[in-house]
């Protein structure tokens, strides 16, 4: 098959899960509640970003059995995350049959100047980005979809809408440049030449453009589409809901939760309809404010 | 001429590709998430996507018995996906599929994203071979006696066609693969004018352009 046909197979299945929501799952059981609250996809995780806040330690790829549990609980497509540069850990996630790996700035770099090459993988990437150069560089690697980075495991959206933001009005300033002047912008953007072209050309990322990082609300997700994006990942949102009940009530609220994020991204230019769906929710994730976060500790700035 | 009313279904999956597809020629996809969405519309498409989401969207959007009345009815294009909702049976689903085709259909019969591959197709009804695409698509293991194939994979090296991945019944049409993934467009002018009988413009829209923006870039 040529790079092009695989690249082509790759992009298709980020097509496919445009207008779903993607949620973070650690057992089988919650990619069951997941499937049932209409998740277009789960990402197979062993601690969801707000955990691994909580806990720190040096975060990995998941236990291939637990991926495997996951892969056989489920028929829609099952994501998992591997470290940044740690190519070693996408080779064997490919090896389990994973959809798409997540090289993620969640987990804990394995490089701090490269990315994995993820042009020779037959598996398509998802990485994160916080600005449109970011973002070209991973596309460039052979990302076949591109995530606001936001700030996973707060709960709190500010993040990801800054870096939706920050991509979307760079696209829109590119179409404006003139030729002559991409050069330039590339340069600027630190960001392949040809694809500053494209980008400049069509007015739009050449893959999928999603949003993840700290959405904990139904109105959270529905806000991220209306800022353009065309699906969500939800990590911590739905799984860190109810941890003081009975596990029978947990699964309720958690499905709950995965039922409204889901309505609200297909709705999310309905103000009537998210209100319904608001209304009487499960309490949400408590949230952390950035500002109380030390510089260190900030997973966006990882990512090269 | 009248331009044709041609509605997507948009509540998962690749309907912008559709929508961009059907754009290129002419005709304004217009997406459908709600019931009053499919008012006046001429024809419909099912996107590629997840079945089993797409069925509980359906479900909670209150979209089952419209797209009943409307697929009895109106001309139906499905693909991937959509050829799981058209279909008969294809265990195992949240709800039943719409069983418009007389047909089994196997989930992901090919197997994982790995799996997912390009294939040459021979289809008649456009002339001979068309590029398939196939992302985790269904298998359709048997075909019912009111069901014409339309498309079929070529087996690997051998002359002769040999899986059936197109299918037609009266007005309603199911594929397995991604013509709306390409930029070639003679399946979807095809469903338009030759199945749906529409007038196709054939005058872009405007801004549309076809296929996924990197399948535009190199092919």
């Amino acid at each position: 098959m040529s790079t092009h046909e695989q690249f082509r197979l790759k992009v298709g299945l980020a097509e496919m899960l445009k207008g779903g929501v993607i949620m973070d799952v650690m057992t089988a059981d919650q990619a069951r509640i997941a499937e049932e609250g209409g998740a277009a996809a789960v990402m197979a995780l062993e601690r969801i970003p707000a955990r691994i806040r909580r806990e720190g330690g040096v975060a990995r790829m998941s236990d291939p059995r637990l991926i495997r549990e996951i892969e056989a609980a489920v028929s829609i497509p099952v994501m998992a995350k591997c470290r940044i540069g740690h190519t070693a850990e996408a080779q064997i996630l490919e090896t389990l049959g994973i959809d798409f790996i997540d090289e993620s700035e969640v987990l804990t770099p394995a490089d701090e100047e490269h990315h994995i090459d993820k042009h020779p993988f037959k598996v398509p990437f998802v990485c994160g980005c916080r600005e449109l150069g970011e973002a070209l560089r991973r596309i460039g690697e052979g990302a076949a979809m591109i995530r606001t980075k936001g700030e996973a495991g707060t709960g709190n959206v500010v993040e990801a809408v800054r870096h939706m933001r920050a991509v979307t009005r760079s696209i829109r300033l590119l179409s404006a440049l003139s030729e002559d002047e991409l050069m330039a912008e590339a340069k600027g953007l630190a960001a392949p030449y040809e694809l500053v072209k494209q980008v400049a050309r069509t007015g739009k990322l050449p893959v999928p453009n999603f949003a993840a990082g700290g959405v904990a609300t139904p109105a959270d997700a529905a806000l991220m589409m209306q800022l353009g994006a065309e699906a969500v990942f939800v990590g911590s949102g739905i799984f860190e809901v109810g941890l003081d009940l009975k596990p029978e009530e947990q699964r309720r609220e958690q499905l709950r939760m995965a039922q409204a994020m889901v309505k609200a991204v297909t709705n999310y230019n309905r103000p009537e309809v998210l209100t319904e769906i608001s209304e009487g929710l499960p309490k949400p994730m408590r949230g952390i404010t950035l500002e109380s976060i030390p510089e260190e500790q900030l997973l966006a700035k990882r990512g090269w | 001429m009248r331009v044709p009313r041609v509605g997507v279904l948009a509540l998962q999956g690749d309907f912008a590709c559709h929508a961009a597809s059907l754009g290129a020629l002419g005709v304004d996809g217009r997406r459908v998430t709600r019931p009053q969405d499919l008012d006046g519309l001429d024809a419909l498409v099912l996107p590629g996507g997840e079945s089993t989401t797409m069925l509980r969207l359906i479900e909670g959007q209150r979209l089952r018995e419209p797209l009943e009345r409307f697929l009895s009815e109106k001309p139906v294009l499905g693909t991937c996906a959509g050829v799981i909702l058209l279909g008969g049976d294809s265990a195992p689903l949240p709800a039943p599929p719409f069983g418009v085709l007389d047909v089994s259909v196997e989930r992901n019969g090919y197997g994982r994203q790995i799996d997912s591959f390009c294939a040459e197709i021979e289809a008649k009804a456009v002339g001979g071979r068309f590029p398939g695409v196939f992302i985790r698509a269904p298998r359709i293991r048997r075909v019912g006696p009111s069901v014409e194939v339309v498309a079929w994979r070529r087996s690997d090296g051998a002359e002769e066609a040999s899986e059936p991945v197109g299918v037609r019944r009266g007005n309603t049409v199911g594929l397995t693969f991604h013509p709306e993934l390409t930029s070639d467009l003679r399946f979807h002018r095809w469903f338009l004018a030759e199945v749906a009988g529409l007038d196709v413009p054939e005058a872009p829209v405007s801004g549309a352009t076809t296929g996924t923006p990197a399948a535009r870039g190199r092919s």
